[in-house]
């Protein structure tokens, strides 16, 4: 009692204090009051998503469409402005490989017909060979049902297409704040009884939500703020990029990739006369490549693509007798290969290099949190998974939780949520696992390794039923 | 029966003597239990309902002594929701319009999950503190506010007296094992059922391996249940529950064995019937 007298009297005190400063020196005071200005509440939502990306802008999309989420106030949170995006002729130098699945999830989003009306390139022929000993590996649409194999999406068409959709679907119940710089984020300890994270910007707004999603990306605040193990590495290498001109004008509905010592080159189709390069190599030669001119970079690419790399005989030997062992049975033994387009020329100001690094996080899940994308799982490029596991995220995440909300259980109840982190982690963690072990296998330039992976890769060409366990691997 | 009595009196005695117990034992062994308890003409066991009712200060903690009762609403309600709605287009209420009775509701464990699809729940149970705590505990939860559960403390025989082809559903999860005259008590319930309703029933099934996993590891050794929560005498086994509700013109259309993990502490469906089980079964007329 006697001290909430005083300090009722304290407070009254220094507001008189204040009052008196302010009429006093008016601009000063005012200043000090922006800078200590206090948290202003902005409003409680069921879910907040941390990050618009192509993957949290997808499940804001996917949350609002499905009938039993669509009542959940969502609040997405996007720290860059809202973007004009106009189709321009030239492409942008940063796509992705979408699988079939992504393109089944985009389908029923109703996103894909906007991604068609604009554009899209299918792969219906992929072919990766090994520069130490010309063995390769084809996988092709007719191998799937004529199916195409993936499709080439640039990033911010996708983005672009995502976002038309989500403001499209006219649900009073989404909020979009764009510019949001997320100053911190303050997590609930328990795990039951409705947890409720708060979400405070640098401006001083601050939200309230069940369910937090991040989907912040590879340097996740919301993953740092739930304090869970990431295991993450480098690869010192970076992932050159750059929208190339083909020499001949030609169907181009081949993706192309090249297992150089140094990293993979991968050639993807854009449209008849242009392709995208994704080529991960050590960084130093990464940054040179960067800032040769046009065009010694481009003798660099078709030297990348076509150059005969010193063979050691007894490899050459060893695949030379597979391939005819594997004739005399009547498979495929791999000599009828493609042969790559020369490059004549680069998108002036197309060139660019991206870190690549590997990332897992030991949990998807905290009380009333999930990570979704690469705030939980970061992979190197070499097989276009990346974002295609992020996309899996959403759809699994939507999946359970709307069978969740079905059986009457809360948003942030435990069981799906767990459910989630298991049913995700099965699946990415073996799929960057995979990646992970094809990345070392291929930067070795050890002959008896590069012995075992040619071999290897030749059989895995060879068996169509092993070609389909990578290729559903891959496509879901 | 004798030895079995002994047993489980040795293993509960830690507390009481083992002499009074074994006096306890004889008293209750040397008259037929069973069949006196059959004939009666109430459904309650008042040991059970004061059992229960001292679980009362930790009932709704989810991770507390009825953590199992809480974990199993993840498969009971999908269970009683799929059996009475079966369409495709999913619903944010799927049980809106659906009158359903919890008879034995407890605290109100799962007469809460259902009103949260919509459902306008009636719970009884025997024990007047139980009643009263669900009846606390139904203003906690924000999502049921528009649809709170009704709370009747008295007996299934005389609800159904007062009500006579009401429900939509009546569900007796966990129950007709804690009750005296099993029969009447499955009348009773569907007395209460509206012709085309149906009743939903989960119970042990009365089994060796039920009395080790239900009765003896459960409750002696892990302590998942409070101890003496289970009569083995008191089970029933499917094909029994089947002819009882046979008998009183319902068609019984489901019967799932039902499993629990330990270790994931998730309940499930299986075809594996000996431990414990649920029945399905629609009034005819």
């Amino acid at each position: 009692m006697l001290v909430n007298n005083v300090k009722s009297l304290l407070n009254r005190q220094l507001r008189c204090c204040i009052q008196t400063t302010s009429v006093r020196l008016l601009c000063t005071a005012e200043g000090g009051y922006t800078s200590q200005v206090k948290d202003t509440f902005r409003g409680n939502y069921d879910v907040i998503i941390a990050g618009g990306g192509m993957v949290g802008c997808t499940l804001a999309c996917a949350m609002a469409k499905n009938s039993l989420l669509s009542n959940l106030k969502v609040l997405l949170l996007e720290a860059s402005p809202k973007s004009d995006y106009q189709l321009k002729s030239e492409y942008s130098n940063r796509v992705v490989a979408l699988n079939q699945n992504t393109k089944a999830l985009m389908t029923s989003l109703n996103i894909w017909k906007h991604v068609e009306d604009m554009r899209l390139q299918p792969v219906r022929y992929m072919q990766v060979w090994d520069a130490s000993s010309d063995v390769m590996i084809s996988f092709s649409s007719a191998d799937m049902m004529d199916d195409d194999v993936a499709y080439i999406v640039e990033n911010d068409l996708m983005l672009h297409a995502i976002n038309k959709e989500l403001l499209s679907t006219d649900n009073e119940n989404t909020h979009i704040v764009y510019n949001a710089k997320i100053d911190s984020y303050q997590l609930p300890k328990e795990k039951y009884s409705s947890p409720q994270s708060i979400v405070k910007m640098a401006n001083g707004d601050t939200y309230t939500c069940q369910l937090l999603i991040g989907a912040d990306g590879a340097n996740s605040a919301v993953r740092k703020a739930m304090g869970v193990q990431y295991l993450t590495w480098s690869y010192e290498q970076m992932g050159v990029v750059a929208t190339l001109n083909l020499a001949e004008e030609c169907t181009n509905t081949t993706a192309w990739q090249r297992w150089l010592p140094t990293g993979p080159i991968a050639l993807l189709p854009l449209d008849s006369k242009r392709s995208s390069l994704v080529w991960s190599t050590w960084q130093d030669n990464a940054k040179q490549l960067l800032q040769l001119p046009e065009d010694q970079f481009v003798d660099a690419l078709n030297d990348a693509l076509w150059k005969q790399y010193p063979r050691s005989s007894s490899v050459e030997t060893c695949t030379s007798w597979l391939s005819s062992c594997l004739k005399q049975v009547g498979m495929a033994d791999g000599a009828a290969r493609q042969l790559p387009p020369s490059v004549s020329g680069v998108a002036a100001g197309s060139r660019a290099a991206f870190p690549l690094a590997f990332g897992h996080s030991t949990r998807y899940i905290a009380p009333g949190v999930a990570l979704i994308g690469d705030a939980a799982h970061r992979v190197h490029p070499l097989a276009g998974q990346g974002v295609n596991l992020g996309f899996g995220d959403v759809k699994d995440l939507t999946e359970l939780l709307a069978e969740a909300v079905y059986s009457g259980l809360d948003i942030t109840h435990p069981n799906w949520m767990e459910k989630y982190e298991s049913v995700r982690q099965r699946h990415n963690v073996p799929t960057q696992f995979m990646i992970e072990m094809l990345h070392r296998l291929y930067t070795v330039d050890f002959m008896p390794v590069v012995l075992a992976r040619s071999l290897g890769l030749q059989i895995a060409n060879a068996l169509q039923p092993i070609k389909k366990l990578i290729m559903s691997q891959a496509a879901t | 029966m004798w030895s079995y009595k002994l047993s489980r009196s040795v293993l509960n005695g830690t507390r009481n003597s083992g002499i009074k117990k074994l006096v306890w034992c004889s008293t209750q062994s040397s008259a037929p239990v069973a069949d006196t308890k059959r004939l009666t003409h109430s459904t309650i066991d008042t040991s059970d309902v004061e059992l229960f009712s001292k679980q009362m200060k930790d009932w709704w903690t989810p991770d507390g002594p009825m953590a199992l009762l809480h974990t199993f609403n993840l498969l009971r309600v999908p269970f009683v929701r799929d059996g009475l709605v079966n369409t495709s287009q999913r619903d944010l209420y799927p049980l809106k319009d659906k009158k359903i009775l919890d008879v034995g509701c407890g605290g109100g464990i799962l007469s809460e999950s259902l009103a949260r699809l919509g459902a306008s729940v009636t719970g009884i149970d025997a024990s007047k503190d139980l009643i009263a705590l669900a009846q606390e505990h139904r203003n906690v939860d924000p999502k049921i506010a528009n649809n709170k559960p009704d709370y009747i403390n008295c007996t299934i025989e005389d609800h159904a007296k007062s009500v006579a082809n009401h429900y939509d559903a009546v569900v007796a999860s966990e129950v007709i094992e804690h009750v005296n005259n099993q029969e009447l008590f499955v009348k009773s319930c569907i007395h209460a059922l509206k012709p085309g309703g149906r009743i939903f029933i989960t119970t042990p099934n009365r089994t060796k391996m039920s009395q080790f996993f239900v009765i003896f590891l459960s409750e002696n050794v892990f302590n998942f249940i409070p101890k003496g929560a289970h009569q083995y005498e008191k089970f029933i086994t499917p094909n029994e529950l089947t002819f009882i509700l046979e008998r009183n013109d319902c068609h019984v259309e489901l019967t799932y064995g039902i499993l629990y993990n330990p270790v994931s502490r998730k309940w499930d469906f299986s075809t594996y019937q000996h431990l414990q089980y649920a029945i399905q079964a629609v009034k005819l007329s």
